[in-house]
């Protein structure tokens, strides 16, 4: 039999379970929250954002990868569509677009329209330095190491600054070679 | 010139028109975002009921916010003054859009006048949570139980609000329940209003 070909995000999205974007989008608030009790410093709380996007984005690849049956990606940039079209369609139901290509192909931007972390939020003076989305940044970067990328991803644009959309600029650092735990010749 | 094909810019949050609340995330997204809310406060607290109260509180804000979104969406800002209508509210219209299901139950308390009991087989964010032996009683509902303190306390009906675990019989898991308890002072109005 043949094996499947790779789903597009609308077909998976369509057949996962999904719960409503608000209840996600207030336990996201709920967490901001509690960070900015918690750390008071935006720094930090900027941080343990980006490791709390990385703990998900650790996991978040299996589940990944096993539902959207999509064949190891040639190069960067067939993973960066791939990211933009299928995983932002597949888990937060909102299409990505990938613009920005420097000459290398190791660099590019994601551009997110519409976030559905973002609904209602708005910041307050006391917190101008806070990435608010900074979870999405560490989600991206935790999967990616999964598949032997290690990647930067910081953020250009963040409309809840002003800006008129989402941009994440995600930067190939490497590819590392997958390391067996065992060596061939013993 | 009009910014053909820009995004409209809002400056003031309050002026951008609300949705109509059908957008949807995948489940496993709002799974792993719990999870991460679990994990995070555990490591911020000693023992299981600074845990649960963490999580309430994390509801509390929710579920403060959740009310005013649906008075103003869907009740057309009109306000439950009585008891039976708060709850039915939340049995009903904030459970349907919070978990996409009116809850199983409502149930009002045989022991005392101010207990009520909503149940659910199987909460949502319970679902990909399983409880290790050491941690006993504890219960991730206590998040939604936070909600629904923060919904009544908001709707000016103040109430202590927990979860438990109810074991079935002839069933793996346990049921959960909320139960609700009122303050004297909802009850002596609620008496008053007849």
């Amino acid at each position: 039999m043949a094996p499947v070909g790779p789903r597009t995000g609308d077909a998976i999205f369509s057949n996962v379970e999904r719960v409503n974007a608000e209840l996600f989008t207030l336990t996201y608030g709920a967490i901001v929250r509690q960070l900015l009790t918690d750390l008071e410093e935006v720094e930090e709380v900027n941080k343990q954002l980006d490791q709390m996007g990385y703990n998900i984005g650790i996991r978040l690849i299996d589940e990944f990868l096993a539902k959207s049956n999509v064949s190891r990606c040639i190069d960067f940039k067939e993973t960066a569509e791939t990211i933009a079209k299928v995983g932002f369609k597949m888990f937060l139901g909102v299409t990505a677009s990938v613009t920005n290509w420097d000459a290398d192909g190791t660099c590019c931007s994601i551009v997110l329209e519409d976030n559905p972390l973002v609904d209602f939020v708005e910041l307050p003076d006391t917190c101008q330095g806070l990435y608010y989305c900074n979870i999405l940044s560490g989600v991206i970067r935790g999967a990616l190491e999964m598949v032997s990328m290690k990647t930067e991803v910081t953020w250009v644009r963040d409309m809840l600054r002003g800006d008129d959309a989402f941009e994440l600029q995600v930067k190939l650092l490497k590819q590392v070679p997958e390391e067996y735990p065992y060596k061939d010749d013993e | 010139m009009i910014g053909v094909g820009k995004i409209k810019q809002y400056s003031n949050v309050l002026d951008k028109p609300l949705s109509k609340g059908k957008q949807e995330v995948s489940l496993s997204a709002f799974a792993f975002l719990f999870s991460e809310l679990v994990q995070y406060n555990q490591t911020q607290v000693d023992n299981i009921a600074e845990l649960e109260r963490r999580l309430e509180d994390a509801g509390y804000a929710v579920g403060a916010r959740v009310l005013e979104l649906l008075c103003h969406r869907d009740k057309g800002n009109r306000r439950e003054t009585r008891l039976l209508g708060i709850l039915s509210f939340v049995h009903s219209t904030v459970w349907k859009v919070l978990f996409g299901k009116v809850a199983d139950s409502l149930e009002k308390g045989t022991e005392h006048e101010d207990e009520y009991m909503i149940s659910e087989k199987e909460l949502l964010v319970n679902r990909f949570i399983s409880i290790p032996k050491d941690m006993g009683t504890f219960n991730c509902g206590a998040f939604v139980a936070g909600i629904v303190r923060g919904v009544l306390d908001s709707a000016g009906f103040p109430a202590v609000v927990t979860a438990h675990f109810v074991p079935m019989e002839g069933q793996q898991r346990p049921r959960t329940t909320i139960l609700i308890k009122f303050a004297e002072e909802v009850l002596q109005r609620e008496a008053r209003l007849g």
